[in-house]
């Protein structure tokens, strides 16, 4: 696997091109929707030409599609969004210009990120790095793929409530959820707005420690951004770390348990405390998601009224046939049944004994991990209760679907920042990640942690 | 437990502005149905006194200077639009 360094110092045309060529070879795991290959190439010969000192200068890399990005349309791999040419781009893919780095295409998801394994894309699924016949995870899908593929050297994705970590621990790649408001949210297609996070998958830890040093810091145009507090770092000291007991039950497949244990191992090896800890609270995390997320869902999807931008139906004759027909024809059944969760529980009469008890819920998911943190350093748990299952495995079930999101959603709820960690393989030969959490603000301990372990696994 | 009916199902989508076709209906009750069925596990949990948490990071009125700054023309947000004439969005008739 290629590193961000591999790209630096060299022709940034000849490293588009690359990139390009393959991802043409790599054409059927379906991992990108779109190339940017006239405004890629534009770009590096203008690199190439006045040679930038930015950190990233030359290097291509791939953002989800629902990243507002030039030179291609920004579907959120949505039919309703299909021909949308943005006006303006994300801050993060602004900053990640900035340094000189060159977006080549844009990646496949679950419409919307409505998902967990990118088979919602309206375009069709991205099938596995490790296994065709197998999911990429999701939402995040496209991205985890293109890394594990080394088409780019790093990608951007969006994890609400694990769409980053899951594909990673998916496709052998490192992925990280940062804290909430750690990077900004402006100008990507917004899921649930409380807990949307801006991330990245890399094949080192170091590479997105890079990435995420760029991305971070407050921005102006989002008002729920931390001021930047993220610096890379080293482990100087033994750790505390906890592996939470209730992530850890016979529903997880036995060869990913073992993997986690090793990882354990490993931990102890470097000097590091490592305890099994409970936290119960954790097993009602996935309910409380799957209330206030769709709450969110229901008024960001809103806007979609095929009137201001976005395909509008041509069967439409008045103005609220064409609110409802575009909306039908250009949302997935899975947006549809988180609109319509989103609309029930926000109703009034349902407002107190759903959305209102979820928060409530949520502040003592948060107590409990402020209260483990005062003790552990790390929290460890299972990415996935599987490795990548077969395509088609879950989509006629959505509660099975939504399952897979069980261990990924207690750190959304509670804004921590989280990642994954590729550890191991099955003995099918599929990657297995390990999931690390952190308290608020403590990504690059993570990634240092991170770091400190790759060396041992390398 | 909370049963979804096809009725449930189309009051929600006119709620929310969806269209549904008609063999939707029946299937997104039964999805709908099934979801609540294991959400509505937190019941089991007491929140009594525990206020709610909106905001994970705590920030309110989050401030900024009032200043005349570049933003997209009129121009480029109607040329978004699928249908419009000298900078206005057409719609089909309200009435």
């Amino acid at each position: 696997m290629t590193t961000i360094a591999d790209y630096l110092n060299t022709s940034a045309v000849d490293n588009v091109r690359r990139a390009l060529q393959a991802a043409a070879e790599y054409e059927s795991y379906h991992s990108l929707l779109s190339l940017t290959e006239d405004r890629a190439l534009a770009r590096a010969t203008e690199i190439d030409q006045n040679p930038v000192k930015g950190r990233l200068a030359g290097v291509p890399f791939v953002v989800k599609d629902n990243y507002l990005a030039f030179g291609a349309p920004t579907t959120a791999a949505s039919k309703i969004l299909e021909h949308f040419e943005t006006p303006l781009q994300a801050t993060a893919v602004e900053k990640l210009e900035a340094e000189g780095a060159i977006c080549i295409g844009k990646a496949n998801l679950d419409a919307f990120a409505h998902g967990g394994s990118t088979e919602n894309s309206a375009f069709g699924p991205t099938l596995n790095a490790h296994d065709q016949t197998r999911v990429a995870g999701g939402s995040s899908g496209g991205s985890a793929v293109v890394t594990a593929l080394d088409i780019v050297p790093f990608a951007l994705g969006s994890d609400t409530g694990g769409s980053i970590r899951q594909p990673a621990s998916f496709n052998g790649v490192y992925g990280i959820k940062p804290t909430y408001g750690m990077v900004s949210r402006f100008g990507v297609v917004a899921m649930a707005s409380g807990t949307d996070s801006m991330g990245c998958f890399a094949s080192t830890p170091e590479d997105v420690e890079l990435v995420m040093n760029i991305m971070a810091g407050k921005d102006e145009k989002d008002m729920t951004t931390l001021p930047d507090y993220f610096a890379p770092t080293e482990i100087e000291k033994p750790l505390k770390v906890g592996i939470i007991t209730e992530l850890m039950t016979d529903d997880v497949d036995a060869e990913v348990r073992a993997v986690v244990k090793e990882y354990a191992d490993t931990l102890r090896d470097y000097g590091h405390q490592v305890d099994t800890i409970e936290l119960p609270i954790i097993k009602y995390s996935l309910a409380m998601y799957y209330i206030i997320v769709p709450a969110e869902i229901t008024s960001n999807l809103g806007r979609y009224d095929g009137i201001r931008y976005g395909k509008r139906s041509e069967k439409a004759t008045t103005l609220q046939t064409l609110y409802g027909l575009s909306r039908d024809e250009g949302f997935m059944s899975e947006n549809k049944r988180r609109i319509l969760i989103g609309s029930y529980v926000l109703s009034s009469g349902y407002f107190d004994a759903y959305y209102q008890k979820a928060q409530r819920a949520r502040t003592l998911l948060i107590r409990d991990f402020e209260r483990m943190f005062s003790e552990y350093d790390v929290l460890i748990s299972p990415v996935a209760p599987t490795p990548a299952f077969k395509l088609g495995a879950n989509t006629d079930d959505p509660v099975k679907m939504y399952l897979e999101d069980a261990m990924t959603v207690p750190a959304s709820l509670a804004g921590l920042p989280a990642i994954s960690v590729p550890a191991g393989m099955s003995s099918d030969g599929l990657p297995i990640g390990v999931q690390l959490i952190g308290s608020a603000r403590s990504d690059a301990l993570l990634l240092a942690l991170a770091k400190q372990t790759k060396r041992r696994n390398a | 437990m909370t049963q979804i009916s096809s009725d449930d199902v189309v009051k929600l989508a006119t709620m929310s502005s969806l269209q549904l076709a008609d063999d939707e209906i029946a299937q997104l009750g039964t999805d709908i149905t099934n979801i609540f069925g294991y959400i509505e596990q937190l019941n089991e949990l007491d929140t009594e006194g525990v206020g709610p948490t909106y905001q994970v990071n705590h920030l309110s009125n989050v401030w900024r200077e009032d200043d005349v700054a570049e933003s997209l023309t009129g121009d480029t947000l109607v040329s978004l639009a699928a249908d419009a004439v000298d900078q206005q969005i057409k719609v089909p008739k309200v009435l």
